[in-house]
């Protein structure tokens, strides 16, 4: 198996893209990550895209061939383009398949990319595509949404651990602030405590501050051999572990509501396989699709104990400067979440950070860094560490 | 051979508006209405109840009473004028969610307030003829009145099934008979895909209720040569509280002999369910030995009487489902705000 | 949900039908085919459950999923039965009412329909069980 480094990244503006279609978004990241990378199409040996719901979201499947289309890449190149769906895990699947491709020795130059247009349908039919990542037959047909999912993981970690609601606030406060910092997020305006907990509530005890928004957006990553990675870069991004797993589809199946068990395994996955441990990571894009997950993916992930992650976010170690800065970029709560690209612009953040490329959100000396990506309330968890060494 | 009822089930929705809600937004006095109607306020279904769901409620409660197999029942007759479906039976999802299918025969009834007991007589008819062991008769309603028209103040909803069978030992009262006095009046209706039903205003008592209330009751004494004496109780269809005063004083019986089964102040009309919700209540309060006289009606028009005789069985099982004096306890009191989004008066998405 | 999706589980909504496996004597509910311990070696079989159980965790719902909109707030929680599975079901009750560890019993309700036109859909939610 060989090593394999990120050579270019690319994001596109993340947000309510009135003006662009899905194949607009798409291909500038696409062709944002190539130009990044310094790569001529003819050197692309496959591409492999996360996307969630084209066929809700924009009325489009085969998005694999469309992308490659819209790229250049088909009608004369017949380059393989392959999409890849998780749920909100699309993305991070998409990378791990790149990944794949690379290490295997098949092929060299690889496209990574995730992409989402929410906007073009109304927000009640959005938020119906996004219970599809849930058990359709035995939760949604209840009128579980996925606030309300995720707001049965919070009361019980409420429960359990006495967490708070200030806590849970905290999160999304320090992810605004870090989001105004980062020139693509959706939202670039502070908010404070207060605002938070007088923000109207969608499914109790979360606020609407305390969910990440619908968004327009894409990201791309090329993925080389690390062999030849410096042919194309000085700072080639070093892939030290990629792990996946699965947990139940129905949140009530789970062994502990407030565990992401999938979370926990991939992680223990990567740490293994990068022979590290929590403590050798300098910071962490983790998937806050709601500021509670952002506290369990603290505690699933090793960075505190179980039941600690909303006093660890309190506490001010989960931000720039802190113990372990999370969500540098924002995280999906400030930064969007457009579902299919998340994951991958996970690794586009942490390639930036570690590249020193992050301006003000700049984490000082980063080496190496982690992605977290969900799918779902949990049945699908993607973890990556990227390093600066190989 | 005895033919009657081996178990009974009553349910009604926890919830309850006020006349005086009611009259606020129409603008009418509420104690004139309290006092005309004798009615102080009506259930009402949550926001995800139908005929279908309370009909269920009720079986179920008249399967677990007695404790039969439900694979015994042979036919599900389900009794409502607000059936969910103008074509798919109510009586098929009932005989399902209470394990008596697949082996039975069942349809719907609709005769304005008296399809249960339609019903009822029915199954006894199935049941004395051995087509089948036993019969599940049910009336049901989420009672529809327009907003502002008079009936808004008394449509109810609720319902009770009634188990019929012929087994001595089974029996916890014997119908010793019944009798139907029927014509075509049309005091009230409801045409094909209208949401509310239309009603003769006056026309409706002395042509409809009265006459055929009396009509019916009248009938089945001379039949048996019974006078109202020989009852211990009397039930009557509830529209209202005064109607069932009136011809019950009209035909001879009490006030004492009505009471118990006079449910329609605390519960309004549920239309399928109402003189049938009012046996219940008298059943289970009835003695071994009591008799029971009671006449449903309904427009259209037409009285289902009965003559009843309660056995000795009446005190094993009569604690083993909510009576309806626990259903009618502890309400929760909506305004018409509420009552609105629940009877589906606001049109969501 | 499409008439023959709901119809072919009915009998599950309507009278919390679930599966049981013989091997390990673990219950399923929503049912499964195949025992998730035992996998090829299980034997599955009906079992109906009594539908008494415990809230485990809930969320009162203010912005509703498509077609819930009628109902706002609900209350949804994840129930425990009393013969070991977890579902996700309605709770039909006041928001203040509902508590962890609160006891429920099931009652036969409208689930939902498929527009004026279509179908209704109907299964089992829970109360609260206070006796």
């Amino acid at each position: 198996m060989r090593d394999v480094a990120i050579i270019g990244v690319k994001n596109t503006n993340f947000g309510e893209q009135w003006d662009r279609s899905f194949r607009d978004v798409v291909v500038e990241a696409g062709v944002g990550a190539v130009e990044d990378a310094g790569v001529v199409g003819e050197k692309i040996d496959s591409m492999f895209v996360g996307n969630m719901s084209g066929g809700q979201f924009v009325e489009q499947e085969h998005i694999g061939a469309l992308i490659a289309d819209y790229s250049g890449l088909a009608k004369d190149m017949h380059v393989p383009s392959t999409r890849v769906e998780a749920a909100c895990a699309s993305g991070g699947l998409a990378l791990r398949q790149g990944i794949y491709a690379v290490a295997s020795g098949i092929d060299d130059i690889v496209i990574a990319a995730g992409a989402e247009k929410m906007t073009d349908v109304p927000s009640p039919k959005a938020s119906s595509a996004l219970a599809a990542a849930a058990d359709r037959e035995w939760e949604g047909i209840m009128g579980a949404t996925f606030p309300g999912l995720y707001a049965m993981i919070a009361r019980l970690h409420m429960h359990k651990y006495g967490t708070k609601s200030e806590q849970l606030a905290e999160v999304a406060v320090k992810n605004h602030h870090n989001g105004q910092f980062n020139p693509i997020a959706q939202y670039k305006s502070p908010l404070t405590v207060d605002s938070v907990l007088g923000s109207i509530m969608v499914a109790d005890p979360l606020h609407i501050f305390d969910c990440s928004p619908i968004t327009d957006g894409a990201s791309a990553v090329v993925l080389a051999p690390a062999d030849i990675a410096h042919e194309y870069t000085d700072t080639p991004i070093y892939v030290k572990a990629t792990a996946q797993a699965s947990d139940t589809i129905a949140l009530h199946d789970r062994r502990d509501i407030t565990t992401l068990d999938a979370s926990v395994a991939a992680g223990k996955r990567a740490y293994e396989m990068a022979k590290m441990e929590p403590k050798d990571i300098d910071l962490v894009e983790v998937h806050d699709c709601f500021t509670i997950a952002e506290i369990c993916a603290i505690e699933d992930l090793g960075f505190s104990k179980k039941g600690e992650g909303g006093i660890v976010s309190m506490n001010g170690e989960t931000a720039i400067g802190g113990r372990i800065p999370v969500n540098t970029s924002g995280g999906l709560k400030s930064c969007g979440h457009p579902v299919g690209a998340t994951g991958v612009k996970q690794a586009v953040e942490i390639v930036e950070q570690l590249r020193g490329e992050s301006g003000k959100r700049q984490v000082d000396g980063a080496e190496i860094g982690m992605t977290h990506n969900v799918g779902g309330s949990g049945a699908t968890a993607v973890v990556h560490i990227l390093s600066r060494d190989r | 051979m005895s033919v009657g009822i081996i178990s009974y089930g009553a349910y009604v929705p926890k919830y309850r508006i006020k006349i005086e809600d009611i009259a606020r937004v129409w603008g009418d006095d509420a104690d004139i209405l309290k006092s005309g109607l004798m009615v102080n306020e009506k259930a009402v279904p949550d926001v995800d109840e139908d005929a279908a769901t309370i009909a269920v409620e009720a079986a179920r409660a008249a399967v677990s009473r007695s404790g039969i197999d439900a694979q015994r029942i042979g036919a599900v007759y389900t009794g409502s004028e607000s059936h969910p479906y103008a074509v798919k039976p109510t009586s098929t999802i009932v005989a399902e969610a209470t394990g008596t299918t697949p082996v039975l025969t069942a349809a719907d009834f609709e005769f304005a307030c008296k399809a249960g007991t339609a019903a009822v007589q029915a199954c006894m008819g199935l049941v004395s003829s051995g087509m089948i062991d036993l019969g599940m008769a049910i009336g049901a309603d989420v009672s529809q009145g327009a907003p502002g028209d008079a009936l808004e103040y008394t449509a109810a909803a609720g319902g009770v099934a009634y188990i019929i069978g012929n087994k001595e030992s089974e029996l916890v009262a014997v119908i010793e008979d019944t009798y139907s006095f029927t014509t075509d009046t049309p005091d009230f209706w409801r045409r094909e895909g209208m949401p509310y039903p239309e009603h003769g205003g006056r026309f409706t008592g002395e042509p409809g209720y009265f006459k055929h209330v009396t009509g019916a009751a009248k009938g089945l004494m001379d039949k048996l040569g019974t006078k109202p004496e020989d009852y211990d109780y009397a039930v009557f269809h509830q529209p209202n509280g005064k109607f069932p005063v009136r011809v019950s004083k009209k035909l001879g019986f009490s006030r004492e002999q009505i009471e118990p089964g006079l449910v329609v102040p605390r519960l309004g009309n549920t239309y399928s369910g109402s003189c049938m919700m009012g046996i219940a209540a008298t059943l289970d309060q009835a003695k071994p030995g009591d008799r029971i006289f009671a006449t449903a009606f309904g427009s259209g028009a037409g009285g289902d009487a009965f003559s009843i005789t309660v056995t000795d069985r009446i005190e094993e099982i009569r604690n083993n489902a909510a009576t309806v004096e626990e259903l009618l306890a502890n309400p929760i009191y909506i305004d018409y705000a509420r009552y609105a989004k629940h009877k589906g008066k606001i049109k969501v998405a | 949900m499409s008439v023959p999706r709901f119809w072919r589980k009915q009998i599950a909504r309507y009278n919390l039908v679930g599966t049981r496996c013989k091997k390990c004597n673990e219950y399923f509910y929503p049912p499964r085919n195949m025992c998730p311990g035992c996998r090829r070696e299980g034997e599955i079989e009906d079992f109906k459950f009594t539908g008494k159980g415990e809230v485990i965790t809930f969320t009162v719902i203010h912005t509703a999923a498509e077609g819930f909109e009628n109902q706002t707030p609900y209350v949804l929680g994840i129930i425990k039965l009393n013969e070991g599975p977890s579902l996700t079901s309605q709770i039909i009750c006041e928001p203040e009412e509902v508590k962890i560890g609160m006891k429920v019993k099931p009652v036969f309700r409208k689930l939902g329909q498929a527009g004026e036109r279509g179908m209704i859909y109907y299964g089992t939610k829970f109360v609260p069980d206070l006796c």
